[in-house]
């Protein structure tokens, strides 16, 4: 990954992320631009391997106009923020109750068997990581996973398999476009 | 078929669209509230529908429209909250995802009955694809005209924005949402001054639920005492009700809020009985919060009346022997699930969820996970049992907000109704290994041993 070792000022957004933070903040009143910051960090994390350096939290602190201070206490507080480097598919499952109870603890190890992780680990070359999460609001279609912007649902073996095989081979849609 | 009010058009094809959902009737609330009421006869309207918050508190929503502070002269602001994240709901985003154009014409009316210029809905940030449904649902109002300066040519301005969280259950609460809307850590604020004199940027704000700011719509086209003809009592109306967890149908269904909780689970309208042949075992009926109700008491009250899907008789009996119907979160369990396993898992949800704002909350619910763990894993012993309630009762109502009661809650309800379930564990850890124990060997099954146990003693 490297971004560590980066330094604010190489850290770059591009244009149209730029456009979209300028967008974001215009939702707000004037001086209260500082609301923007949990979805700003949302696009940010999404364009630099779906994690938030120092650095990075740095520019975002630079561009919001805010201090870096305040970028940070709202990273280590939020749980969708990862402070340090994951997979490139990151398989977050639910493992709250209502999920339990329907095999969300089987998939989840039999997934980790698969890929050869424990959970919380990143595979080898980062193409995957398994995270255990709270409630995420699917238990009606469990067991479920999140993987980056979306839900994938009644998850199955041989499901997973198919899951798993369509994110090596890149065919797999994690990110939802900007309207 | 009950009564219809939210979903009544759930399966017309494209109803996600402006464009269908226009020519369904969509929108007429807004242009028959801003041409021909008052911002307060729309209040008056939601009043006497006795719509009552759908998000868990169940408090009065036309009540809480009227407290909002006009004295100051500040700007006020209507927030929804579609935060969502009680284990064991998901209503609101079925709603947003099905049909978003409910939610801003709600947000359109509801914020005009407020007198509210820049409103807001907060949605939890895991829902990030639901997110752009409502961006774009946001810009498809503006660009026909329901959105911006002069409303329908009546001089009525409004914004709405979506914005979002990151994952934290504690924004769900009200006061830590305004915290989080404004770029913070989601701690909950201490009340009063209540958000409707200090609210988001210090100003009025009024926050709602997402099911709640939908049934406005229809209540203002269809007049508030129409609503309350549907339901019983002061449970008016319909409800969504999210049905999980071991029963043949799991998903979102809107009930009137007058049927037998039997109804509920064993129609095929609804839940379509159990997922299997294995018996009910018991239910949390409204999130992982409120009191788990063992079978028995579900169906029938502690009265042995019969027990129905309202906020009254779902709390008939108290704490004691009965429950509350919450933000809807329906999660039923059968034989194969062990209720210390079940509490163990709320409690590790609880601490984590905990902002750490408050000692008890933040020491109790991470002491309560460890002690349901070592029970759960055949480390305990009895006194831990004792020690859990002791704990549980220290956090309830000793906290800035109500998260310490949630989690305080199904412990107690677990440690009340399935006490023996615990003694079973601290006894026969050999017995529970396995995490699916009662999956080979259910409860039923084994609890004579502790009789037996008992006896030998």
């Amino acid at each position: 990954m490297g971004l560590a070792e980066v330094t604010k000022e190489e850290v770059k957004f591009s244009d149209k992320l730029l456009a979209r933070i300028a967008e974001l903040k215009s939702h707000f009143p004037a001086g209260k631009h500082k609301s923007a910051l949990l979805t700003v960090l949302h696009e940010v994390q999404d364009q630099h391997n779906n994690w938030l350096s120092v650095p990075v939290m740095d520019k975002v602190a630079e561009v919001l106009n805010v201090l870096p201070i305040e970028v940070y206490e709202v990273v280590t507080f939020y749980t969708m923020y990862n402070q340090q480097p994951v997979g490139k598919y990151m398989f977050e499952f639910c493992r709250t109750s209502c999920c339990c109870l329907r095999g969300a603890e089987d998939i989840m190890e039999y997934t980790c068997n698969k890929l050869g992780v424990e959970e919380g680990q990143v595979t080898p070359d980062g193409m995957f990581s398994v995270k255990g999460t709270e409630c995420l609001g699917a238990c009606g279609y469990a067991p479920m996973l999140q993987l980056g912007d979306y839900y994938h649902e009644f998850l199955t073996p041989e499901k997973m398999d198919k899951l798993i095989d369509d994110c090596r081979a890149g065919n797999v849609k994690f990110y939802s476009e900007v309207n | 078929m009950g009564k219809k009010i939210l979903l009544e058009h759930i399966n017309v094809p494209g109803i996600e669209t402006y464009e269908v959902f226009r020519k369904m009737g969509g929108y007429a609330s807004v242009e028959k509230a801003l041409k021909t009421k008052t911002p307060l006869e729309v209040v008056e309207e939601v009043k006497k529908s006795g719509l009552r918050g759908r998000g868990g508190a169940g408090f009065p929503t036309g009540l809480k429209w009227s407290f909002i502070d006009k004295k100051s002269g500040n700007p006020r602001h209507l927030v929804c909250n579609a935060d969502e994240s009680e284990p064991g709901t998901f209503k609101d985003r079925y709603l947003m995802e099905k049909i978003p154009h409910l939610l801003i014409e709600g947000m359109i009316t509801s914020s005009f009955a407020l007198e509210a210029h820049l409103s807001y809905i907060y949605i939890r940030g895991e829902y990030m694809w639901v997110f752009r449904i409502l961006e774009k649902a946001i810009k498809e109002a503006y660009a026909n005209g329901w959105l911006g300066k002069n409303i329908l040519g009546t001089g009525y301005d409004l914004d709405v924005h979506v914005t979002c969280g990151a994952g934290a259950y504690i924004c769900g609460e009200e006061t830590a949402l305004i915290e989080s809307l404004e770029g913070k850590r989601g701690n909950p604020r201490i009340k009063p001054p209540f958000p409707a004199v200090v609210g988001v940027y210090g100003n009025p704000t009024v926050v709602n639920n997402v099911e709640t700011i939908m049934d406005v719509p229809w209540i203002v086209n269809n007049g508030g005492e129409e609503f309350a003809k549907f339901g019983i009592g002061k449970s008016t109306g319909t409800k969504l009700i999210s049905a999980s967890g071991n029963i043949r149908k799991p998903g979102v269904y809107e009930i009137e809020l007058s049927i037998p909780v039997e109804e509920f689970v064993m129609s095929d309208e609804y839940c379509g009985g159990m997922q299997t042949d294995r018996p009910l075992k018991a239910c949390v009926p409204g999130g992982s919060s409120v009191p788990i109700l063992p079978a028995n008491l579900l169906f029938k009250t502690a009265k042995g009346e019969t027990r129905l899907m309202t906020y009254e008789s779902m709390s008939d009996g108290g704490f004691a022997s009965g429950s509350m119907i919450g933000s809807g979160g329906f999660i039923v369990y059968d034989d194969r699930a062990c209720v210390v396993r079940n509490t163990w898992n709320f409690a590790r949800f609880y601490h984590h969820e905990s902002c750490g704002q408050c000692s008890p909350c933040r020491e109790g619910t991470g002491w309560m996970e460890k002690i349901l763990w070592r029970l759960e894993h055949g480390f305990g012993n009895m006194e831990d049992i004792d020690l859990l309630w002791d704990i549980q009762r220290k956090i309830e109502g000793n906290t800035i907000c109500p998260l310490g009661d949630a989690a305080a809650w199904p412990v107690a309800a677990a440690i009340r109704h399935f006490r023996d379930e615990f003694e079973f564990h601290v006894k026969f850890p050999e017995k529970i290994k396995d995490r699916k124990h009662f999956e080979k060997e259910p409860w039923e099954q084994v609890k004579h041993l502790l009789n037996k146990e008992a006896v030998l003693v």
